[in-house]
């Protein structure tokens, strides 16, 4: 089966008033981009309420649905026949040939649903699904009619050309990325940060990055891994700019002034102020992290008090309230399982003490922090200065 | 300035191997069974590595069966003899610090009903023989030894051991993991009664994905890749060519003077042994020390030339490897082909090392490239480091 276009339905930038082309348009973009990878020719366009994609004469289905599968906002993708001519004569003889061909003489329950946009069309809908289905039945002795329950809904859709459509594949939904703003996202090489960032982007955000790291205690393979998981997440939210921050003289100045036990809240306090100073630079309204109450000391109630009392962008925290596995299942489904997995020793553990403060008390943390004063300024500023940028896409 | 002491993972090829590999790939890159002449040529060139290589082993040239390397010839020679001569007898004996390549292939062999046992070692890395002996019984079938280890150097007494073996049981066959020490040792494997012998070639400067197995004419081998019959149905595949020609040119190398080039190579280790007494919180392992009157010497000879194991107090091995790293010396810690998985080097364990160092030991390896500068740079380095590095650790 050729099919020449797809339609593409979104759920909810339905419902956004007056700011809907902003959304559609972003929908548009993401889609062709995602298209292009499949062949040249390619052609998304707005069309009432959803994207009509035109397909070129030569490409790979398959990989067409995949792509578009990727890409946010997407909420159905119907693989549409197209009938030049919307005459009734060419019309039946259409649909004749798409019935044929999908359904192969496999016996089926069906039912025709039509539109009629054009209303000019001297037939109007309930009787184009009456006569439609008297054909179908004249044509194909293995259909039978089910209007309640049928096994077929078959769309024919009549604009001053015809469409037939009877497959949907769902898509992602949510929002298409470049439509809701832009957030700094704290990638570490775990399970928990991509999906986080997966998450927001869903909602339509644009994410940069931020990972850690700390040569030679942590590895150039655990800095490659970070890139590799940002480039597997950029699958789905576009191109990330990802800044490389050596932390360790950070890390190590803490070691030296502050109790070991408050070691992890502190130097997270200090990625938090890394993070927004790029967030800032960057043009972000919001912090990414993938923090989930309770899953190690650092992210107890009490603990996200004392790293979030340094921001002053809103941090999202996507994860907040799922359970480790559910943050699996959504990792393996995004493919960032296998590499979040791989052994290579992060900066929050090397030095993480055996019993590290579960319930910090912010004045108290603030208290060892000022130990820092004086020093600490300095190397953060160096951090600063010497990051690294890598741009990462798919 | 860069140091690289990383040769137990891998070497730098050799000109000479390199520059014949090249010539082939562009030139002579005929496949080795083709009728015209373009195959002949290329026929010529397995045939002549066969050769030096016999040459060094005073072995014939047909008893050579190249491979992809030490991997696939520890391989070929456990499953291929294990399972040719099954009818026999069921037990294979080896020993408990084998390389990942010995000892996976023999728990893989337990799924066929075979027995394997373990024989232990000292704390200077050699093997008990008693014990080993003692396991020996009617079924027993192979014998498998490493002749240098590849994670602190110590070289097993293969004669005897082969010789204690074969007494007990005189139709056992014995196959020696030679993969550190080929180019290292003069081998005689007829004279030390070794059967089977794996040698890998990019230890040598020759290419990665070559490599061989020696094997007596007399031993029978089920061959581990069936096809097209090459190398008289023994491992088929079309001969890599260039990685053969290269593993020809670099054996011969490697036996060309000899004496000299293992000579340099040992000064650098009992310079490098000398020196790292200056880096604070140091142990050398498994270099046995013999007694002179009120001084005790260590007995450098006794070990391989190329590897030196060194564990360090209060520094984890991964991350001086890193920061060495960032100095330009390179090193391994545990053996290269196991450092992927985080765990604890089995043959440290075997020898004894202190349990606080297992996992703060590095493996310091030359080649006959390597420079008295190199050494000297490196201990440089670590005298540097170590205080920095050891101050920093997890509580």
């Amino acid at each position: 089966m050729k099919y020449k276009a797809f339609l593409i339905k979104y759920a909810e930038i339905g419902i956004k008033g007056k700011n809907r082309y902003v959304f559609e348009d972003a929908l548009c973009d993401r889609v062709a981009e995602k298209l292009a990878k499949v062949a040249d020719g390619f052609e998304v366009v707005r069309e009432q309420g959803r994207l009509k994609v035109n397909c070129p004469d030569v490409y790979d289905y398959d990989e067409a649905i995949e792509q578009m599968k990727k890409v946010f906002g997407v909420y159905e993708i119907c693989p549409a026949y197209v009938i030049e001519d919307a005459s009734w004569d060419s019309l039946t003889k259409g649909v004749g040939e798409y019935v044929g061909e999908r359904y192969r003489n496999t016996p089926h329950t069906f039912k025709v649903e039509a539109r009629r946009s054009d209303k000019s069309y001297p037939i109007t809908s309930p009787q184009i699904c009456a006569d439609m289905g008297e054909y179908i039945l004249n044509n194909f002795s293995e259909f039978k009619v089910n209007v309640h329950n049928p096994e077929i809904l078959l769309y024919v859709e009549i604009r001053n050309y015809a469409y037939v459509y009877s497959d949907k594949v769902k898509g992602l939904g949510g929002m298409p990325v470049g439509a809701n703003g832009h957030a700094m996202l704290l990638l570490s090489g775990g399970i928990d940060s991509p999906v986080a960032g997966y998450m927001v982007s869903k909602r339509g955000v644009t994410i940069d990055a931020v990972y850690f790291h700390a040569p030679p205690y942590t590895s150039e393979r655990a800095k490659q891994k970070v890139v590799d998981l940002a480039r597997l997440i950029s699958v789905y939210t576009g191109p990330i700019r990802l800044h490389v921050v050596n932390f360790t003289d950070i890390q190590l100045a803490i070691i030296d002034k502050c109790p070991r036990d408050e070691l992890t809240i502190i130097m997270r306090r200090y990625m938090m102020r890394i993070a927004e100073h790029f967030a800032y630079e960057k043009k972000c309204q919001a912090l990414i992290t993938g923090e989930s109450i309770g899953q190690v000391a650092s992210q107890t109630p009490q603990s996200l008090i004392a790293t979030n009392a340094v921001c002053t962008l809103p941090v999202y925290r996507p994860l907040i309230a799922f359970d480790k596995q559910d943050i699996v299942d959504i990792a393996e489904k995004i493919n960032t399982y296998e590499t979040s997995i791989q052994p290579y020793e992060d900066c929050c553990t090397i030095f993480v003490a055996k019993h590290p403060v579960t319930k910090p008390y912010l004045n108290i943390i603030e208290r060892s922090e000022k130990k820092l004063t004086g020093t600490i300024e300095a190397l953060v500023e160096k951090a600063i200065n010497e990051t690294e940028i890598i741009e990462v896409s798919e | 300035m860069e140091a690289y002491l990383d040769n137990a993972a891998t070497t730098r090829v050799s000109e000479a191997a390199s520059e014949t590999a090249l010539k082939i790939m562009r030139e002579d890159y005929g496949n080795p069974s083709s009728k015209h002449i373009k195959g002949f040529e290329a026929e010529q060139y397995i045939k002549k590595s066969a050769e030096i290589i016999a040459n060094t082993l005073k072995c014939q040239p047909k008893e050579i069966i190249f491979t992809s390397g030490g991997t696939e010839s520890n391989n070929m020679a456990l499953c291929g003899a294990a399972l040719a001569m099954k009818r026999s007898g069921n037990k294979i004996i080896s020993s408990c610090f084998e390389h990942a390549s010995v000892y996976s292939p023999l728990i893989s062999l337990k799924d066929f009903d075979f027995n394997v046992e373990f024989a232990p070692v000292d704390e200077m890395g050699h093997i008990k023989l008693d014990e080993l002996l003692n396991m020996i019984d009617d079924q027993t079938t192979l014998v498998s030894i490493m002749y240098v280890n590849n994670e602190v150097g110590a070289v097993q007494n293969i004669a005897e051991i082969s010789k204690a073996v074969k007494a007990k049981k005189s139709d056992i066959v014995f196959h020696v993991d030679a993969i550190q020490a080929y180019g290292k040792y003069r081998i005689n494997p007829k004279k030390e009664g070794i059967d089977l012998l794996s040698v890998s070639g990019h230890k040598i400067h020759a290419p990665k994905g070559s490599g061989f197995l020696y094997a007596d004419e007399k031993i029978k081998l089920r061959p581990l890749i069936y096809g097209g019959g090459q190398q008289k149905n023994r491992r088929s595949g079309t001969e890599n060519v260039p990685a053969i020609a290269g593993l020809g040119e670099a054996a011969r190398e490697a036996y060309e003077d000899f004496d000299q080039k293992i000579d340099h190579i040992y000064s650098l280790k009992k310079h490098f042994a000398e020196r790292i007494n200056e880096v604070q919180g140091t142990h050398l392992n498994a270099i046995p020390k013999t007694v002179n009157g009120n001084s005790c010497d260590l007995d450098i000879n006794a070990t391989a030339p190329h590897i030196v194991s060194v564990s360090f107090d209060k520094i984890k091995a991964e991350v001086l490897l890193h920061a060495l790293e960032e100095k330009g010396v390179y090193v391994s810690s545990g053996s290269a082909c196991s450092s992927n998985h985080p765990g604890i080097s089995s043959t440290l364990q075997a020898i004894g090392v202190k349990k606080e160092l297992l996992d703060s030991t590095l493996r310091f390896s030359f080649s006959r490239y390597t420079t008295m500068d190199e050494i000297d740079y490196c201990i440089d380095v670590l005298k540097e480091l170590v205080p920095i590095y050891s101050k920093y650790t997890r509580k």
